[in-house]
């Protein structure tokens, strides 16, 4: 799963060189020491349940937390910190003084947590993120999971006329399903995917965001005028394409086409707006409004090459505004908007924008004391403690709203404004957090970077990603999921 | 007096023939009975599911390709980094001029200097390497396309590591770059200890520098080649080039799968799609070719050995 959240992108050049590492364990080496791993991990596992008992239920206390039951809390530390998680602890350790509270924050969340689900003595919350991400598949699978349907109906912190759920941002409720009603994970972050740019790159051209493709072929001529490209991405991960194309093509023929395409029913590919976003896509390299040698550049590379004004547009999100902090000029004023559709046949409204969420809490099935896994989650979906994480953080929560009243940074406030226009024309697709392989170096890099990079024709490159979904969808070896 | 040498000697080599067989031996067995499971990796739960995983590879079209280009790095790169270390190391060594009131026997000058600068590349780990050629290879900025502006080729602009068919060439290029000063500084070594009579006999024979190569040095040099043949391979279709095409390459391993190795897949396999016995099977795989390899390498390196 996911690098769907800011702080995986911003381990990522440590994930990789970590791996370089491990790599003299792997060949020939590395097998028999998996081999090893797993023969620790067939170990143990003995069901003791001496879970806490239930407290009494309150307006104050609606999960009915035993208020003398300890409560583990572990946090995965990455690009977010782990401070506004301590806040958070703080809140639970006042509203239940009785409570010992056990809170850590590592990195290595499955080394640390992986032995503790065998032998059954989970903690109570887990974030489990990063390059160690437990597999979520597997654990739905394997009953290891509390259900989040009783936090979900749980009054809200702030408001008990208001349920937890009514107060989510839209889409957090649904990416914490697999394959029923039951609700497994909770996304605390919250990523906005779209067109970034600058704005003062903008106004320099007289132009405003173009909300057609003829008025985006427009403003790439204008720049290339003056001597700019109009797009760059990154060339050698090409599934950041994704995050400005599939919004695009949810907006020309509907959430219907997005959903059938992770449902990998056949054809889902076929779709006339898919070929419509694809033709579009590639009039942009055939015109040349595609940076030069931008399918040689990396992620770091084309965003550096798009914070010196070099390109005006860049398909990402909303994590660059704090991982090419360092290259943004001062005056570049970031924003970000809602792709581009075609013209005003669109079934949706300019504005249908991609987000979803990050960071994926999980309460453990074995926990000792779930309730007050999920009454800490309740916390920390209060407005104060998400305010508190956007403005530690710089990113939004799946808290909706949280951002009166505390200074936002320019990509945050045009993150938060994009959000707004939107509405409800949020989609989520969710081939990236599915089938991993199938969106990142099938349609990604071998569908989507050969044609920007001229090589094949969107009609050869719609053929060849319908044979790998259609692939994927006759893998048995692969766990296949439905939207609901 | 026997029986108690042949303690002595079972005594020394039990510990460590015991440590190869719990750490090497065992692991291998191991991973081979996994290659014949579902294991995910992620959950203690498995069943045998017989040839099930190595029918699915011989399908396996990524496999075939990552087959292809292992045997290609297995191939090419010892040839092309041996005989550049080989060329290296004689120049250095014995391929200078005569100079007045100097040995007979010389290297090119400035040898000892070239000798630092051609290990250089080792000392630095592989990674870094693999990174500062990422930036090198970059299109937009790097340094090899700025050279080709600098010297008025501003349309010979190549895409490298984005070009399917440069991609894999930029990778080796790379992996020679970093190793041949090992093989320089091994077979200077190995040249250091051929006698320089010998040398001197062929220099009144007559002999040229090609001559003395190929009928004095690279003889006398055979047992390093072939030992360095072998290591050279090995690096090839492991550790390192797992590294360079993992950091390097569109993907990794791309574009269009045209740099993906089976290392690499291996990885992939077991800790991204958690299919850790299907990755298991492709262990295997590379453990026949490994193993095959050397075999060729022996067998047909084999050669009287030159006493000296």
């Amino acid at each position: 799963m996911g690098s769907t959240s800011a702080e995986n992108h911003g381990t990522e050049g440590v994930g990789r060189r970590d791996l370089i590492k491990r790599s003299a364990a792997l060949g020939l080496i590395s097998v028999p020491t998996m081999s090893f791993l797993s023969a620790c991990a067939s170990s143990g596992g003995d069901d003791s349940g001496d879970k806490a008992k239930a407290g009494k239920k309150t307006a104050k206390n609606p999960l009915a937390v035993n208020d003398t039951a300890g409560m583990e809390f572990v946090l995965f530390d990455g690009g977010f910190g782990k401070e506004y998680a301590e806040d958070a602890v703080k809140i639970y350790e006042k509203n239940f003084p009785k409570a010992s509270v056990k809170f850590s924050a590592t990195q290595k969340i499955q080394s640390t947590l992986q032995p503790r689900f065998n032998q059954g003595t989970p903690p109570d919350l887990i974030d489990n993120s990063g390059a160690e991400q437990m597999d979520m598949g597997v654990l739905v699978g394997k009953n290891q999971l509390t259900d989040l349907t009783p936090l979900l109906d749980a009054p809200s912190y702030d408001d008990p006329a208001k349920k937890v759920r009514d107060t989510l941002r839209p889409g957090i409720v649904e990416m914490g399903q697999f394959d029923g009603e039951k609700v497994w994970i909770l996304y605390y972050a919250y990523t906005v995917y779209g067109v970034w740019y600058s704005q003062k790159a903008l106004d320099s051209l007289d132009e405003q965001y173009p909300e057609t493709w003829d008025q985006m072929l427009a403003v790439c001529a204008k720049a290339k005028k003056k001597g700019m490209a109009g797009w760059t991405y990154a060339g050698k991960y090409p599934y950041y394409l994704p995050f400005s194309l599939y919004p695009m093509i949810g907006k020309v023929g509907g959430r219907e086409v997005l959903d059938a395409i992770d449902n990998l029913e056949p054809n889902a590919w076929k779709h006339p707006a898919v070929k419509a976003c694809f033709d579009a896509y590639y009039e942009l390299y055939k015109k040349g409004y595609v940076l030069k040698g931008t399918p040689g550049l990396d992620h770091i590379q084309s965003q550096t090459a798009w914070a010196e004004g070099k390109a005006l547009f860049i398909p990402n999100g909303s994590w660059v505004e704090n991982e090419s902090a360092n290259v943004i000029p001062e005056d570049f004023n970031l924003a970000v908007s809602a792709p581009t559709g075609l013209d005003s046949s669109d079934k949706m409204p300019f504005g249908t924008i991609w987000a979803s969420g990050g960071e994926p809490f999980i309460v453990p099935a074995k926990a000792k004391n779930a309730a007050g896994g999920m009454e800490q989650l309740r916390i920390m979906l209060s407005e104060a403690s998400s305010k508190n994480f956007t403005g530690k953080v710089k990113s939004l929560t799946a808290y909706n709203g949280g951002t009166d009243g505390i200074a936002l940074t320019p990509g945050l406030k045009s993150g938060v404004a994009a959000l707004d226009k939107a509405g409800e024309n949020v989609v989520n697709p969710r081939m990236q957090d599915w089938y991993v392989q199938l969106q990142k170096e099938k349609i990604g890099v071998s569908g989507l970077g050969e044609m920007m990079a001229g090589r094949v024709t969107p009609a050869e490159a719609i053929k060849k990603i319908q044979a790998f979904a259609d692939e994927t969808a006759k893998d048995d070896s692969i766990k296949h999921y439905k939207h609901q | 007096m026997q029986h108690g040498k042949y303690r002595f000697i079972v005594g020394f080599l039990a510990l460590p023939l015991g440590l190869y067989a719990l750490f090497v031996v065992w692991p291998f067995i191991q991973s081979i009975y996994y290659s014949f499971t579902d294991w995910t990796g992620l959950s203690p739960e498995f069943k045998m599911v017989g040839f099930d995983n190595y029918s699915r590879m011989l399908d396996d079209d990524i496999f075939w390709k990552s087959l292809q280009h292992s045997l290609l790095f297995a191939l090419l790169l010892p040839v092309v980094t041996i005989g550049l270390a080989l060329f290296f190391a004689f120049m250095i060594n014995v391929g200078g001029r005569k100079r007045k009131n100097g040995p007979v026997i010389t290297g090119v000058r400035g040898s000892s200097f070239y000798k630092i600068v051609y290990f250089f590349p080792q000392v630095l780990s592989i990674a870094i390497v693999a990174l500062l050629f990422a930036f090198a290879y970059n299109p937009d900025s790097g340094a090899l396309n700025s050279l080709l502006r600098g010297i008025g080729l501003d349309d010979v602009q190549p895409l490298w590591l984005g070009d399917p068919d440069l991609a894999l060439w930029a990778v080796m290029a790379v992996l020679v770059w970093s190793t041949v000063g090992f093989f320089v500084v091994l077979f200077s070594a190995g040249m250091a200890s051929i006698p320089a009579e010998m040398y001197e006999a062929a220099l009144l024979d007559g002999a040229n520098r090609v001559t003395t190569f190929f009928r004095v040095t690279l003889p006398l040099l055979w047992d390093t080649v072939q030992s360095g043949w072998v290591y050279m391979g090995i690096l090839a279709l492991g550790a390192e080039s797992f590294a360079v095409v993992q950091i390097m390459t569109t993907g990794p391993g791309g574009p269009d799968y045209s740099t993906t190795v089976m290392v690499l897949y291996v990885y992939q396999k077991a800790f991204r799609d958690g299919q850790a016995a299907y990755a298991t099977t492709i262990g295997v795989a590379l453990l026949v070719v490994t193993l095959a390899f050397a075999a060729v390498v022996m067998r047909l390196g084999r050669r009287e050995r030159l006493e000296y």
